[in-house]
């Protein structure tokens, strides 16, 4: 019995993302439609909402739950309210994502892939997330916050504790990829 | 060094609005009819002739790849893919295009999209990038408002719609039939070739797969011309080329250059030089994550080029040039690559699945010195038994950053277990 539905705003979506796929060839729609019901449920795909969406895209079950398993990005379990994505490989390890995973220790008490116990934070450390420019970066659900240290990640999440905005982006003032302070050599025409 | 008007990417770093209007202001979308309609053998002859290679990894020469593609039936739909699944551990070009240089890409799209024959196109986008994503649609949105695509797009006579296809977390999806596989609503496992895609790819239809860098600077060379194009850089690496420099430098950056600059100009003019002087360095790791790394002697004198950089048993890769100084624990460093390798594998060949975490557990144990001499060349033979054994790149990848640590740190090995040892 599956229990799952799409809210009626993305259920219109639905049928937006099917027109971009030939009409015998729906499976395409798997992670898009995934996405979409993970978002719908608060930051995780539950088994119903796979099952009522293989259902719909006419593929096997067992092919839902493959994709789900197989994708990092498909959260198969509840997570805290901020999902800290701490970039572990090389280029960010080395300018100090190690420094990153302690302060997660240190004041939040939580190792990789646990939450706190108020339900606000979970820890996971992922791969190259693709800003190696400017490493350290860590994506907070949806957004990347870059060029990080121990002080201004702690102020992130102190901020993000408090319910205060925070600014994604480059944590010390950084124009997107180039290099800090100098950007005489891009203005180029 | 690349002139200033040279410079393709003039909104790399986001610094000028990125949608259509100030897109426009920069000389896309300018005259795009006027190229499409001198055809599209003329298209794939300039692509040809400027030299231009494929910039996500392999180089493989950009007009030769389309013009693999089978003479069209007028029955079977024709495809084209933008490969922007872009996770190579030190590459974060791609990146910077999607979010500040879309229409750069959807006018390489749609020009290519009339050299290859086809009418739809996706570009698989990594999930990762949700901002990136969100310009991308923008873009693609403003671009179907002006009549740029859909039917007879940019007034062309050629009707192509593209779609943003978001990944969800899978590095392998970045090889180019996993990504097939994956828009197609399965795992991102790699099929075997051939068939090519260019033969069989997505759909089982002829589909032609490019990076992002590749068609956002084809606009660009039709306007300016092949030769302009080929007139740059280095024999066989034509053209400028977007760096990234992450890691030790100063001031890490990406940056577009002419190919086959040294790597030490690079370093020193954009990174602000290495940590500590030129002195400090210890290894570069010069094209992305897969690439084996090359000790401070190499880089005192290497140009960055596809050529260059083999004859040094490195690559260009995709231009992500990690730096890292004697601070580093370069043996950590690589385990945590192959930790990354490890995690990425798709899980479908034996000696890429359990090769990968065979050397990530070797590796560690190497770090703390735990092992004997021999060891070191167990771990070789196991690196050999990786590459060239698997149905994709995945493996070799993994292989050769470890081959790369034994080729020039072997003694920095020998040294840890010598220690371990005393101690």
């Amino acid at each position: 019995m599956t229990t799952f539905k799409f809210s009626k705003e993305n259920a219109e979506r639905v049928k937006e993302i099917l027109i971009y796929y030939p009409p015998d060839r729906k499976a395409s729609a798997i992670l898009p439609l995934f996405e979409l019901a993970q978002r719908q449920c608060g930051g995780w795909l539950p088994k119903e909402a796979i099952e009522a969406i293989t259902e719909m895209l006419e593929v096997s079950l067992i092919r839902g739950y493959e994709v789900a398993t197989f994708y990092t990005m498909f959260n198969l379990q509840p997570l805290g309210k901020y999902h800290l994505q701490v970039c572990g490989t090389t280029p960010c390890m080395l300018r100090g994502s190690e420094d990153l995973k302690g302060v997660c220790k240190r004041h939040l008490g939580i190792e990789n892939k646990e939450t706190t116990k108020d339900g606000l934070f979970t820890l996971t450390e992922v791969e190259c997330i693709g800003a190696c420019a400017n490493a350290p970066v860590v994506q907070i659900n949806d957004d990347y916050f870059e060029d990080l240290d121990e002080k201004s990640f702690l102020k992130i999440l102190e901020d993000l504790k408090a319910d205060r905005e925070v600014k994604p982006g480059s944590a010390i003032g950084r124009q997107g990829s180039a290099p800090e302070r100098r950007r005489d050599h891009a203005k180029g025409k | 060094m690349l002139k200033a008007s040279d410079r393709i990417f003039t909104n790399l770093y986001g610094t000028h609005d990125w949608r259509l209007k100030g897109a426009e202001a920069r000389g896309d979308w300018d005259k795009t009819k006027a190229l499409i309609s001198k055809g599209k053998d003329w298209i794939i002859q300039e692509i040809s002739a400027s030299g231009l290679r494929g910039r996500g990894g392999a180089g493989f020469p950009t007009g030769r790849k389309w013009g693999f593609m089978p003479p069209d039936d007028g029955k079977t739909p024709r495809y084209l893919v933008v490969n922007a699944d872009e996770s190579e551990p030190g590459t974060c070009k791609d990146r910077d295009i999607l979010r500040f240089e879309p229409h750069k890409l959807i006018e390489g799209a749609l020009i290519a999209a009339v050299a290859i024959g086809a009418h739809v196109g996706y570009i698989y986008i990594r999930g990762e990038f949700y901002t990136e994503a969100n310009h991308l649609e923008e873009a693609i949105i403003e671009a179907y408002k002006a009549g740029l695509l859909g039917k007879n797009a940019a007034k062309s006579g050629w009707d192509f719609d593209l779609y943003v296809h978001r990944g969800a977390g899978a590095y392998i999806c970045g090889e180019e039939t996993a990504l097939l596989e994956s828009l197609e609503g399965r795992k991102g496992m790699p099929r075997l070739k051939p068939p090519f895609p260019a033969v069989v790819g997505l759909y089982g239809c002829p589909t032609i797969v490019n990076n992002v860098e590749t068609l956002a600077v084809v606009p660009t060379i039709l306007r300016r011309g092949a030769s302009w194009f080929g007139g740059i850089g280095t024999p066989n690496n034509a053209g400028p080329k977007i760096y990234c420099l992450s890691g030790h430098v100063n001031t890490p950056c990406n940056v577009e250059e002419a190919m086959g600059i040294p790597l030490k100009e690079l370093i020193e003019k954009y990174g602000g030089g290495v940590r500590g002087g030129w002195d400090n360095l210890l290894a570069v790791i010069p094209g992305g994550s897969s690439v084996p790394l090359i000790p401070k002697d190499v880089c005192e004198k290497v140009l960055m080029d596809f050529t260059s950089l083999a004859e040094v048993k490195s690559g260009l890769g995709t231009g992500g040039v990690i730096v890292m100084d004697k601070s580093t624990d370069i043996v950590r460093a690589i385990a945590r690559l192959s930790k990354f390798y490890m995690h990425e594998s798709c899980g479908q060949c034996t000696p890429c699945r359990e090769g990968t975490g065979w050397m990530w557990r070797m590796l560690t144990r190497l770090a703390d010195g735990i092992g004997d001499t021999k060891d070191i060349d167990v771990l070789e033979e196991v690196t050999y038994e990786i590459e060239g054994h698997t149905i994709c790149a995945l493996g070799d990848a993994a292989a050769w950053p470890v081959q790369g640590l034994i080729r020039h740190f072997r003694p920095e090995l020998e040294r840890r277990l010598k220690m371990n040892r005393i101690a």
